[in-house]
């Protein structure tokens, strides 16, 4: 079993690793334009996000071999980040009212 | 035994990938993670907790920015550098991530040297990925000094919300901590490799078990995934 997953991975070739490594260049050089440009609100945070899940979906899938690994491991290990979602929910919701206590509290003095 | 024989004739689905496979793996009494070394498997989780640890100082990063009444210093301008008299915006966060994607390339190959069991091409490569994140740490050792000497504290800064450098030297102090750390396991299983440790199956002076070429995989793991956090902080912090 070992064996006929080795030698799979023996079939990648450098050429996939250099294509990975040229296309993460472009995806960052891309991220740095959004700032060197000055692109502001919607745009630059659409660019941003999309670039960012690029990027990381390439170190994921090609650097990390998981594009090759069975459902069983990719579920194990990506499914669990997505409560981080429910987590970003939640501390955008507190911001909100923490915002809204500093700006009653100093438009009162006090 | 004569049940484990039985069931790998009986049930084909288990030496399928996709659904079937998944369901297989997880169904059945025994490991899960088939074709899956115990070191990967672990190295995987580590990286599942180290994820949820990074995930929460950029949360609190997102909090505290939200949550500001103060506006929060334009990071665009307070990393900018002025080269030949030009102020370029970012300019040394952008090398920083070219640096560490580099590392990352190098990476790659060296795991996939070590796969094919080319030990020097696969050191020579680790070795070059150790010197990549050497100089992404020595970059961040002159972002850190440079801020400081601007007077950058964790508790305020000359530009805004006096958040921004709690924030700051938490989260990519952490990051470069793990990038150092890095460097030295990876200069370790360098001179591993290069010594022919897994060639002849040495014992290692710490567990004592005979190594393989798997390490490099391992390692590699684990340096991919801080290039994969720097990506989110290039983001969330530098750029947003």
């Amino acid at each position: 079993m070992a064996q006929t997953r080795a030698s799979k991975e023996q079939g990648h070739s450098i050429k996939l690793y250099l294509v990975t490594w040229i296309l993460l260049f472009v995806l960052s050089a891309c991220s740095y334009l959004v700032d060197y440009f000055q692109l502001q609100s919607e745009l630059r945070w659409s660019l941003i996000l999309l670039l960012m899940f690029l990027k990381a979906g390439l170190i994921v899938a090609v650097f990390m071999h998981m594009a090759w690994e069975h459902l069983t491991l990719i579920y194990a290990v990506l499914l669990p980040p997505l409560v981080l979602f429910v987590f970003v929910g939640i501390m955008v919701h507190e911001s909100g009212y923490t915002l809204a206590t500093r700006q009653i509290s100093f438009a009162l003095g006090q | 035994m004569d049940r484990i024989t039985e069931d790998k004739n009986v049930h084909p689905g288990m030496q399928h990938g996709g659904w079937r496979g998944f369901v297989a793996d997880w169904s059945s009494d025994r490991r899960a993670f088939r074709d899956v070394s115990w070191g990967k498997a672990m190295m995987w989780i580590f990286l599942l907790s180290d994820t949820f640890v990074f995930s929460c100082f950029l949360i609190s990063y997102m909090t505290v920015r939200m949550s500001t009444v103060v506006p929060w210093p334009n990071p665009s301008e307070v990393f900018a550098l002025t080269i030949g008299g030009t102020p370029l915006p970012l300019i040394l966060i952008a090398i920083m991530t070219f640096v560490l994607i580099s590392s990352s390339g190098t990476m790659a190959m060296a795991v996939n040297f070590a796969q094919r069991r080319e030990g020097a091409r696969s050191a020579y490569l680790m070795l070059a990925t150790a010197a990549l994140g050497a100089t992404f740490v020595g970059m961040q050792a002159f972002e850190w000094s440079k801020l400081i000497h601007e007077g950058v504290r964790p508790w305020g800064n000359p530009w805004g919300a006096p958040q921004f450098g709690s924030t700051f030297f938490m989260i990519t102090g952490f990051h470069g901590t793990h990038v150092s750390f890095g460097v030295i396991f990876m200069i370790i299983v360098a001179r591993k490799v290069l010594r022919g440790d897994y060639e002849r199956g040495r014992r290692g002076f710490f567990t004592s078990r005979r190594g393989n070429y798997e390490s490099v995989e391992i390692i590699g793991l684990y340096w991919h995934f801080v290039d994969l956090v720097w990506v989110f902080i290039f983001a969330f912090f530098y750029l947003w």
